[in-house]
């Protein structure tokens, strides 16, 4: 188990603190927190896992999604308090420490992003799809990520490498490998 | 023997993006995640009222709070003479309001605290006291004899008008009307947008006092530039700066202009003698950082009985907001509107413009656009609609008898621009083609009969893309050239850094592939850095899809400079005279003797182990590019929509594109900008604005009101590709990013109204949100789209 022991935003000792636990990408993790904490920020300036980003505070962008139970949520409305408990999944935990996750892949391989900012989130709204659909549709996989906003790549891409996941995922050999992958991955 | 170049990643690969590999592991570094020791953080106090005048602030509730380290107001900005700076137009905009506010969101005070918690309950903690004063939220209102002034603080301003401006021959273009058969018009109004990429402006300002030097981490998209306005406002010295833009999350022309959070973070570093960081949230975003557009046109063409138009008169009415801050190149007020109708040829053209102040954020950023050139093809082509209309003549063919031919080049544009290269009509037929246009209009006939209404939309132009070339094009003086380094190391590989900024349109992917395409190196033996003001050579940045034409060209001159010496290693290698050395992919070669070479690895490691007598040693160097002319990419985009007559909601059937963007270094890459621009040009013309109710309240500051597509509306896209190189870029490529942003949204637009016809509406503004649609069917009377709009108390 980590202890995670800084507490960043108690500055007076008026200010109630709550022990929260979580496992966070299969890690027990426990901090000590204010009520008013959004798990955003926990997981960025606390977990200092900062490959979930914050976008727009207002639950509309996703591209704070994580798995919360294998739920997708947008962490920057859910407090870190809510999250007592339960089972966090961010993109840090897609990839084990030896290969990319599908659907990592298939997003590099459809060039599903560009200035790599939504990705994490659209990532983790794909899984969580992918993992009670592992045979989507088009209009299926367009849905399932309409709460993920994406300004750059105008979504087609990104449909694409959703497809491309699932093919690989149940057991099938997506086409398209190109002879220079940019390296890496 | 020479190199496959596809297999090295050269030209014409659509190699897999190198920046993916950290970006799909969450490991990307932007603004947000970067942590220095001991940072405070900072918010910033917005202003509810579009135009008061402050009467009193009471900062006193902040400092009380703990954990409070600093409150910076506009008076203690005025001390150090930072309360206001300069815009890049010549105008001034205040850094934290002094003496009143001027548009909603302005920013008024900043609180810096050890968490941006505590920041936050800082600035709820201060008091203003405002005296409201009326607002003024369009150029109508801001023209009105009795309106308020708004800039007040300028000596001279004795009303709300900004500038006059014209361009072209009025006295031909007279002459024009008055020989004309028919005289077109039309009036519309491009609606205020932002460019609002997913992650909002933010900066980390670590002032040094040591060494007296001031890093600044900063969501920018033209670092030395920047650098280069901090070295002004803040009066540090220039070689005492550094900016690192980290991994930008989008940009589109947001992220080029000096915002006052930048500026308040850096006063805040060097009073605290710590690092603070300022990260914007969405409503301070969308509601104060550089908008797009906004811009009223009234636009006739002067045409003969059989099609031929004989000249274009276009007057513009532009609302700036509250402080002239367009991020353009400053001789042209606004912008490039004078590239309208360059695919076109016209004898006549004149343009008058007016910009005014109203009570609204400033900004005028190029949104992903190169200054303006989006509102000039929107106008341009909802003329050419209006007028093909008007004569009773088919849009296909009505465009067919003007555009410039493949024989007519170089050819000079309406307004004087020459443009160099283009096969349009090529690109129309195929888009035609495409779309089914051939058996359209009984499809449409039999559909109306049904009750359905269905519509197609065409939008043919050519853009200039590249600023500049250096005579004609500066920002404050500062010529709008680019540049490239690059070092060859002595295995082979090698580094190349420019001054332009990646934001998504994968540089650190396609600059490696320029240099493979001239040296021969792998595309995966060179890594690629941008963003670092003391590392990265001098650059203006990247907007306007000026970085292909500028950068990219720098880059495949500074690589054959390294080949030319290369070269003369190369004979001394093969103990021949340099003349009778011959280049192949990848090696050079005895002229006659084609077995006998040497690899550009073998040249590079020579260059640091056996160079000749007087070469200087080692393989890098550097280039600079001032472009002979801008590139003119041509587009052709043609929508078909149905439109639902119950409810005025409209469905793209089909959107077609057909882009000639010259050589394509990375198809993959350009069809991912295409696409992500057709998303744009979608969303400006079904959901996308900002506008403002009469108490100048911003509507549009947050994602429940500013609506941006999602994967489920967002239509499908068929893509077409035509090449014509550029005569004079390096490569042969044109600019690409923001051809279907800017061509896009009239194809749309012009969609819905092809299949109003029947109704005789000539213009909705956009976008055309269903209640505007509806409302045209039902009166059949044109929509307007100015604010102020009606709200619910």
């Amino acid at each position: 188990m980590t202890l995670f022991e800084e507490v960043p935003v108690t500055t007076t000792d008026d200010i109630p603190v709550r022990r929260v636990e979580m496992r966070v990408n299969g890690e027990t993790r426990a901090a000590n927190i204010e009520p008013r904490l959004l798990l955003a920020h926990l997981i960025r300036n606390g977990l200092q896992l900062t490959g979930t980003h914050t976008g727009c505070d207002t639950t509309n962008c996703g591209a704070c999604t994580v798995l919360f139970d294998g739920q997708p949520v947008k962490s920057c409305t859910v407090f870190a308090v809510q999250a007592d408990g339960h089972d966090i999944t961010t993109v840090e935990g897609l990839a084990t420490a030896s290969e990319l996750h599908p659907i990592q892949e298939g997003f590099k391989d459809e060039h599903g992003l560009q200035c790599g900012f939504c990705t994490p989130g659209m990532m983790l709204s794909a899984k969580a799809l992918l993992d009670e659909n592992p045979n989507p549709t088009e209009d299926e996989v367009r849905w399932a990520l309409s709460g993920n906003l994406c300004r750059c790549t105008g979504y087609q891409n990104i449909v694409k490498a959703v497809l491309w996941a699932a093919e690989k995922m149940r057991g099938g050999a997506p086409a398209d490998a190109s002879a220079d992958d940019g390296g890496d991955a | 023997m020479a190199l496959d170049e596809i297999k090295i990643g050269g030209l014409g690969a659509s190699r897999k993006r190198v920046e993916d590999n950290r970006f799909i592991r969450g490991k990307g570094n932007y603004v947000d995640d970067v942590v220095l020791p001991g940072m405070l953080h900072m918010e910033i106090l917005r202003s509810p009222l579009a135009h008061a005048r402050i009467k009193s602030i009471d900062v006193s509730g902040a400092w009380a709070i703990p954990g409070v380290r600093l409150v910076l107001t506009g008076e203690m900005m005025a001390a150090r003479n930072l309360a206001w700076m300069p815009t890049l137009s010549y105008d001034t905009q205040a850094v934290l309001a002094t003496d009143k506010v001027r548009f909603q969101g302005q920013e008024v005070a900043c609180v810096i605290a050890d968490d941006p918690y505590i920041a936050k309950d800082g600035c709820e903690a201060i008091v203003v006291d405002y005296e409201p004063l009326p607002p003024i939220v369009n150029p109508v209102q801001a023209m009105a004899p009795d309106a308020p002034l708004i800039r007040d603080d300028k000596v001279n301003q004795v009303d709300n008008k900004i500038f006059d401006w014209e361009v072209g021959d009025k006295d031909g273009t007279d002459r024009a009307f008055a020989d004309a058969d028919v005289v077109s018009e039309i009036e519309m109004h491009y609606p205020r947008s932002h460019p609002s990429p997913i992650e909002a402006c933010g900066s980390i300002a670590d002032f040094d006092r040591s060494t007296s030097k001031l890093t600044v981490y900063m969501t920018t998209q033209a670092p030395h530039i920047i650098r280069a306005a901090v070295s002004l406002v803040a009066e540090i010295p220039e070689h005492m700066i550094r900016i690192i833009s980290p991994d930008l999350g989008g940009g589109f022309g947001n992220k080029v202009p000096v915002y006052p959070g930048y500026v308040a973070s850096i006063l805040a570093s060097i009073l605290t003698e710590r690092p603070v960081k300022w990260i914007e949230d969405k409503s301070g975003n969308l509601i104060s950082t550089g908008f797009g557009r906004d811009v009223y046109l009234k636009g006739q063409l002067a045409m003969r009985n059989d099609g031929k138009i004989l000249g274009v008169r276009m007057h513009t009415d532009s609302d700036h907001g509250a402080f002239f801050s367009d991020a353009q190149p400053s001789k042209f007020k606004i912008g490039l509107m004078h590239s309208a109708f360059a695919c076109y040829d016209i004898p006549n053209a004149h343009l008058t413009a007016t910009g005014v102040y109203t009570n609204k954020a400033p900004g005028g950023v190029a949104y992903r656009c190169s200054f303006r050139v989006t509102e000039a093809m929107y106008f341009q082509e909802r003329m050419i609609q209006a007028a093909a209309d008007d004569l009773g003549m088919d849009q296909a063919e009505f465009r067919r008898v003007n555009l410039v031919r493949d024989d007519d080049f170089p050819h000079r544009t309406p307004f004087g621009f020459l443009t160099d290269s283009g096969q349009y009509e090529k690109c129309l037929d195929i888009g035609l083609e495409a779309v089914g246009y051939a058996d359209f209009k009984q499809e449409q006939e039999e559909a109306r009969k049904r009750g359905r209404l269905l519509g197609i939309g065409i939008s043919t132009m050519t853009e200039p893309l590249g600023a500049g070339n250096s005579r004609e094009y500066d920002i404050l003086g500062i010529k709008m050239f680019d540049s490239a380094e690059l070092r060859v190391h002595m295995t082979g590989k090698a580094i190349l850094r420019t001054g332009a900024k990646t934001q998504g349109q994968g540089h650190e992917t396609t600059w490696a592939q320029i240099v493979a395409h001239e040296l021969g190196i792998p595309a995966d033996d060179i890594v690629v850095e941008e963003g670092d003001t003391d590392t990265a050579p001098f650059g203006m940045g990247t907007y306007a899809s000026r970085s292909t034409p500028v950068a990219g060209a720098a880059v495949a001159m500074v690589s054959r400079k390294i080949r030319a010496k290369a070269r003369k290693i190369a004979a001394h290698l093969l103990e021949v005279s340099e003349e009778d050395v011959e280049w192949e992919l990848g090696r050079f070669y005895v002229r006659g003797a084609q077995d006998r070479g040497v690899s550009i690895q073998e040249c590079a490691m020579a260059a640091y182990s056996n160079v000749p007598d007087g070469l200087e040693p080692g393989l890098e160097n550097n280039a600079y590019y001032d472009p002979p002319n801008l590139t003119w990419p041509f587009a052709c985009y043609i929508a078909k929509v149905e439109v639902d007559p119950e409810t005025g909601v409209w469905d793209v059937l089909k959107m077609v594109a057909v882009d000639d963007c010259g050589v394509r270094i990375n198809p993959m890459i350009v069809e991912g900008q295409i696409m992500g621009g057709l998303t744009e040009a979608y969303a400006m013309a079904n959901m996308q604005f900002i506008t403002f109710d009469e108490d100048g309240n911003c509507i549009g500051s947050n994602y429940m009101d500013y609506l941006l597509p999602t994967a489920w509306e967002t239509p499908g896209f068929e893509l077409h590709e035509v090449v014509t190189p550029c005569p004079h870029h390096p490569i042969g490529a044109k600019g690409i990013g923001e051809c279907a942003t800017v061509g896009g949204p009239a194809a749309f637009v012009n969609a819905v109204m092809d299949a109003l016809k029947h109704t005789g509406v000539r213009n909705i503004d956009m976008p055309l949100l269903p209640d505007r649609v509806y409302g045209a069917l039902m009166t059949g009377n044109d929509i307007s789209g100015m604010p102020p709009v009606k709200t619910e108390a």
